[in-house]
């Protein structure tokens, strides 16, 4: 557990971090502290008990599920222009877009999980990591009701399931829909155009037309201003 | 005795009362509602997907969109979500134009709710009313923007740019709709500064307060339509994950102004109205409260912004462009310039979630950034999205024409739940 007491510099969220560490020793867990924030990332297997201590512990409380959503890490740290190098070897005009992905990588998606303690005013994230070929997780359904359109979200989305989730549907994504846009291999024009058809007097669907495009590209610095020493994610 | 059998009606997604595009599978026995399954989607922009694809900055409008009955509200809960990543705060001067931005755009939001509400369940003179008052709240974010609606006008270290010295005012030319003695009384309120008319209005509106109130509080078809439908218990407040007005409409005292306060929350005095029933009448006592309220913080905020000259944007190029007349003069303002709009920032890699209280409820955004100049992951957390999936509880068992009241009482906005 790379974290120490006295991190936080915040007496609620210094007694958050010592409860959890109480009620999960031994148990494989990780404790981050970003941006003045804790985030808890527990296994898929036996998130759903810690849930359940996580709402109903007097040491907790976390009564409102705040928000669940789904994270594609697939292309996390991945930038198409590289400017460290440039300096001596000069920039290249065209942007790297192949973009390798790790689409089967263990720890590909993640379910992350915002909870409130309205009676201790405080608040908790919780990545749950999950596998890139088959993702799936607890339902949380039946500990905090407004989970129910988060996760089916999640799983329009991202193809992330929830195992005793009532009613897995889509949601947000057009009746009939193919493919889970938010992964980072769909890609932002889609697969797929709309448009009525006059011949055969009906809407049909066909090939994009449109060649996806980047506009400004994707470039990653390190600012020594921002403080990057601490901040590297524990996913790697 | 022939067969009896329940009704599947649809209900919009082209129906007036259904605030925008939601389509609601209504499943009815007789009249009564035996479930509600609510089909969203149907406003899905992929605003989320849309905004991992460009700089941080080039998202803020994206923010207005969607809830686009609370815009700056929304820009306040991305913005404050980058400068919490990058590390960076605003000054506070700009921190007291938020407030007053950020409540301007509560009365924009309840005024709207109030009037359409109103329409739905009966009330036609609500509309009329609310809407005058929108005016001239537009009015202010136009001056101060040049938008009326989609401002953009929250960055991260600041405000686009500081309140105008002057209100721009109705030209004085004839019309053929118009006469002086009209732009005379038009522009009355118009001859000073933007506080000047913030304040005169300010003055103006507890007035108008009590002009809906004298409308609907005690009014007979109001109560019939509102009292007791759509009830909420605190512990299913909790549970359905009801933020704002929703949550303490059930008797929840919780607010994010005065919980987790941010911006210049803290050094106001206003307080929090808090419902007893969980119905929809007491939702809309709650949400008139607020706009008093409302009213009280934005006139505190006018005196001390009186007061406090002084910068409305951090000092740091990297992050905020430099003024315009350095940039025509200065080798490294022009730089940091093109630097800024072509690439933009690299924040530290990491991940934050900011929430502020918009008038719907908790407005969040969870961002992701792996250290490049777009973001990685951008999440939206829209109160109304936790609202509306609590439609079918809250509609079961009551009649059809009081799933009008109820998605009035949600205060939906199709442009947050579908994102």
């Amino acid at each position: 557990m790379a974290y120490q007491e006295s991190r936080t510099g915040d007496a609620r969220l210094d007694a958050l971090s010592a409860a959890i560490d109480r009620h999960f020793q031994g148990t494989p867990y990780q404790l981050e502290f970003v941006c003045g924030e804790l985030t808890l990332i527990t296994p898929a297997e036996g998130w759903h008990e810690r849930a359940r201590t996580l709402r109903d512990h007097p040491d907790f409380r976390f009564e409102q599920l705040i928000d669940v959503c789904g994270v594609d890490y697939s292309a996390f740290g991945y930038s198409e222009w590289e400017t460290e190098a440039a300096s001596s070897t000069g920039f290249g005009r065209g942007a790297d877009r192949s973009g390798n992905l790790a689409t089967d990588d263990p720890r590909r998606f993640a379910s992350v999980y915002h909870l409130l303690s309205v009676a201790h005013n405080r608040r908790l994230r919780v990545r749950v990591h999950l596998d890139g070929v088959e993702p799936i997780v607890d339902s949380v359904v039946d500990l905090w009701s407004a989970a129910n359109w988060f996760e089916r979200e999640a799983f329009d989305l991202f193809g992330i399931l929830y195992r005793g989730h009532p009613d897995l549907r889509r949601i947000l994504t057009d009746y009939g829909f193919v493919g889970h846009p938010f992964r980072k291999d769909f890609p932002v024009s889609g697969h797929v155009e709309m448009r009525y058809d006059p011949e055969s007097r009906r809407v049909v669907y066909e090939p994009v037309s449109i060649e996806p495009r980047v506009l400004v590209a994707r470039v990653i610095r390190s600012d020594s201003r921002f403080g990057n020493d601490a901040r590297d994610s524990v996913h790697a | 005795m022939p067969e009896i059998r329940n009704y599947t009606l649809n209900f919009g997604p082209q129906h007036p009362a259904a605030h925008g595009v939601l389509r609601l599978v209504l499943e009815l026995d007789g009249e009564v509602i035996a479930r509600a399954d609510p089909h969203i989607g149907l406003l899905h922009r992929g605003t989320e997907k849309l905004a991992e694809t460009k700089p941080y900055n080039q998202s803020i409008g994206y923010m207005d969109r969607l809830d686009y009955m609370s815009m700056l509200c929304n820009e306040h809960g991305y913005v404050r979500a980058i400068e919490q990543l990058l590390g960076i705060e605003a000054p506070v001067r700009a921190q007291y134009i938020r407030t007053l931005f950020d409540e301007i755009t509560r009365l924009l939001n309840h005024l709207l709710w109030l009037g359409t509400h109103g329409l739905d369940v009966g009330a036609m003179t609500m509309f009329l009313y609310c809407f005058r008052e929108r005016e001239d709240l537009m009015d202010c974010y136009e001056a101060v923007s040049g938008a009326r609606m989609h401002a953009a006008y929250y960055r991260p270290g600041g405000v686009y740019r500081d309140l105008p010295e002057q209100m721009p005012r109705y030209p004085e030319q004839r019309s053929k709709w118009h006469s002086e003695a009209d732009f005379k009384r038009r522009n009355e309120a118009r001859q000073g500064s933007l506080l000047d008319f913030i304040e005169d209005f300010t003055n103006r509106f507890p007035g108008y307060v009590d002009e809906y109130e004298t409308l609907l509080t005690d009014n007979r078809i109001w109560k019939q339509r509102t009292v007791g439908i759509g009830v909420v218990s605190p512990e299913r407040a909790l549970q359905l994950g009801f933020t704002g007005p929703m949550i303490r409409g059930s008797g929840f005292a919780w607010d994010l102004r005065k919980k987790q306060p941010y911006a210049a929350y803290d050094q106001v005095d206003f307080d929090i109205p808090v419902g007893q029933n969980g119905d929809c009448y007491d939702r809309y006592l709650v949400r008139v409260e607020e706009m008093r309220q409302s009213n009280r913080i934005i006139k505190q905020c006018v005196a001390w912004l009186r007061e406090n000259p002084g910068p409305v944007m951090i000092d740091d190029h990297k992050i905020a462009p430099p003024p315009r007349a350095e940039m025509k003069a200065d080798m490294e303002a022009l730089i940091h310039h093109f630097k800024l709009f072509t690439q933009g920032y690299c924040p530290p890699a990491g991940e934050v979630y900011a929430a502020v209280e918009a008038p719907k409820g908790e407005f969040g955004v969870y961002l992701i950034s792996d250290g490049a100049n777009k973001p990685y992951r951008v999440k939206v957390r829209a109160p109304g999205f936790a609202h509306l999936s609590a439609m079918d509880e809250m509609a079961r068992g009551h009649m059809l024409a009081d799933v009008v009241a109820i998605i009035g009482t949600m205060d939906i906005v199709f442009g947050e739940i579908d994102r």
